[in-house]
């Protein structure tokens, strides 16, 4: 008991996993986005199992199938084939590897970025707060879809450079958030307190400040890895994602696109995907918010 | 209220500058401008005359004082493929975005504000519920896919509105449409929240307890708070519309800046795509600049944060 911060709240009450599941169990909407998650997740995860073809398996004799239901439809074929007779559900099921990969990773570097220059410019202040406050406003001053797609042209396609693209210029809402906390959480008096019975930087931020910040970036995180996922299709449908050849559901959209009023259905499926992932993960952000912060309730 | 107007007048002009300097040296981020510009198979012969004339070849320092000196002598450089100036091109264009982003933001707030105050007003009803599915839905839709839909249900199947082009009233529609939605979910979510904040508040107690009837309470009370903040995130809203138009311009080859900018990275036309960043940037900073200002005249408070 001698230590001077074993007592001092750490926050380990407003973020425990075995609460939250059970918090679960009462939202439908939460756990319909959960199922959703897992059924698309799994689905990337497995693909060469759920997959009933390769995703660039061309058969030129099965060519621009339309769905199963349809009357000239196939059962081969459950969502129809493209110009080249690819089958579209394979190449969603896989397309959902490039999504998952972006929002994901993509997240995980804003993340790192965000809570690092956050948490020091929002501790330390002085200069290193200025230089990072101004650099967190002029990249949210470029309109976002402007400033994607002018550095992703620059870049040029892989998918290195996009999940590069989308955690960079993503960061400056992970700072602001983080920062904001910080200039919070630092004037608590459980936080003074610490400081003032000579506890370090080194201690305080990991003890005191970090448990307290998990609750807001997990909501933050959520919601901007579905932003990507919705971007990287955007991009990916204005040619400017990763290249032509990789199945993924922004690249299928820009060749749908193009067959629009032929094949509709080359178009509608990899974009229900797209909307199918983003719901899943908004269902699931909505009741996390909800849960870490009661009061943020809608009704 | 002078100091606040100096002071975010002066703070939207370093982030004008620093836009400036961002954009110049993005587009010379990767070492190699020239081959950003030119097909692969251009001969070294050729780039180098290239980048003679683009003026490339010359240190950095002098390509920035001459790129910022024609910054503000209001010229940002001339179009690599059109060969007249990127400033009056985006002139051209600028007037297709502008009304199809106005016509945008009409279609959300006509839809949103109604429903989302129907709903906060009966937390739980049906109204109430539309109002929720119609958030989630903005939020979930991509708006280019829903640009697609439109065409395939409203123009190819029942032939009600044009597919592309801009060409009378009809042909905005359907990209305004697609355009509008992700903001009038938005909207519906930020009202209908507001409502419910506000229908919490003390005064709204008070009201009702002096017998106020709940039509009255509605109109007078919870009516004129809603409003702050929901006039707020117009601004916004309307800078966001200016960047999610790209895509609609294109799904609905809509001839504005966003199909100009798509043309602009095809052709690898950079100092068109610098022009339109810059120049989509000024108009963002300025109108978040207008907002605050008129924030700060309404509500004192807000100068001094």
């Amino acid at each position: 008991m001698s230590d001077p911060d074993t007592n001092a709240h750490s926050g380990e009450g407003l973020f425990s996993p075995r609460r939250l599941l059970r918090d679960l169990r009462g939202s439908p909407a939460g756990l319909a986005g959960l199922v959703l998650i897992t059924v698309i997740a799994g689905a990337a995860l497995f693909a060469p199992w759920v997959a009933p073809y390769g995703p660039s398996d061309a058969d030129f004799l099965a060519a621009r199938i339309p769905p199963a239901w349809h009357p000239e439809g196939s059962t081969a074929h459950l969502l129809g084939t493209d110009q080249l007779g690819q089958d579209l559900f394979s190449r969603i099921v896989y397309g959902a590897r490039v999504s998952l990969l972006v929002g994901v990773l993509g997240v995980s570097v804003s993340l790192t970025i965000g809570v690092t220059l956050g948490l020091l410019a929002g501790y330390f202040g002085g200069w290193l707060d200025t230089v990072v406050t101004a650099f967190t406003n002029l990249l949210l001053s470029i309109p976002y879809l402007v400033l994607v797609i002018v550095i992703a042209t620059i870049l040029g396609r892989s998918l290195t450079n996009v999940i590069l693209l989308f955690g960079v210029t993503s960061s400056p809402v992970f700072i602001r958030v983080t920062r904001g906390e910080v200039l919070r959480l630092r004037q608590l008096s459980y936080v003074e307190a610490a400081r003032g019975l000579g506890a370090s930087a080194g201690r305080i931020i990991p003890r005191h400040l970090l448990p307290n910040l998990i609750g807001p970036l997990a909501t933050l995180a959520t919601f901007e890895t579905s932003a990507m996922i919705f971007y990287e299709a955007g991009l990916g449908f204005l040619g400017l994602s990763v290249p032509p050849q990789v199945p993924s559901w922004g690249n299928m959209l820009a060749l749908g696109r193009r067959f629009l009023t032929t094949q509709p259905w080359m178009a509608i499926f990899p974009g229900l995907a797209i909307a199918l992932t983003t719901l899943g993960i908004n269902l699931l952000g909505d009741w996390l918010r909800d849960a870490i912060d009661p009061r943020s309730g809608e009704g | 209220m002078l100091r606040f107007l100096v002071r975010r007048t002066g703070e939207s002009l370093l982030l004008i500058l620093g836009v400036l300097v961002l954009v110049f040296f993005m587009v010379r981020l990767t070492g190699d401008p020239v081959g950003l510009m030119l097909p692969k198979e251009a001969p070294p012969e050729q780039r180098a005359a290239f980048a003679a004339a683009m003026g490339l070849d010359r240190p950095l320092p002098v390509q920035f004082a001459e790129y910022m000196t024609g910054v503000f002598r209001g010229d940002l450089g001339d179009s690599l493929r059109q060969r007249r100036p990127t400033i009056e091109i985006i002139g051209e264009r600028l007037p297709a975005t502008l009304e199809l982003a106005l016509a945008a933001l009409a279609f959300a707030m006509i839809v949103a504000v109604p429903l989302g105050l129907a709903g906060g007003m009966r937390p739980g009803s049906g109204l109430d519920l539309a109002a929720r599915g119609v958030g989630l839905a903005g939020q979930t839709i991509p708006n280019f896919w829903l640009g697609m839909l439109l065409i395939v249900f409203f123009s190819v199947q029942l032939g009600w509105f044009p597919s592309f082009g801009r060409d009378g009233p009809a042909s905005l529609v359907l990209p305004a449409v697609a355009l509008g939605f992700a903001g009038m979910g938005q909207l519906v979510r930020l009202t209908r929240s507001a409502v419910l904040e506000v229908r919490k508040s003390d005064y709204i107690r008070t009201a009702r307890a002096k017998g106020i009837r709940e039509r009255v309470v509605s109109l007078r009370h919870v009516l004129p708070n809603v409003a702050i903040p929901i006039v707020s995130v117009i601004g916004i809203q309307f800078t966001y519309l200016l960047g999610g138009s790209v895509y609609i311009e294109v799904v609905f080859a809509w001839p504005g800046l966003g199909t100009l900018l798509e043309t602009a990275i095809r052709d690898t036309d950079f100092p068109l795509v610098q022009s339109i960043t810059i120049f989509l940037s000024l108009f963002a900073i300025s109108i978040h600049l207008a907002t605050d200002l008129v924030y700060g005249l309404i509500d004192p408070r807000l100068r001094l944060s």
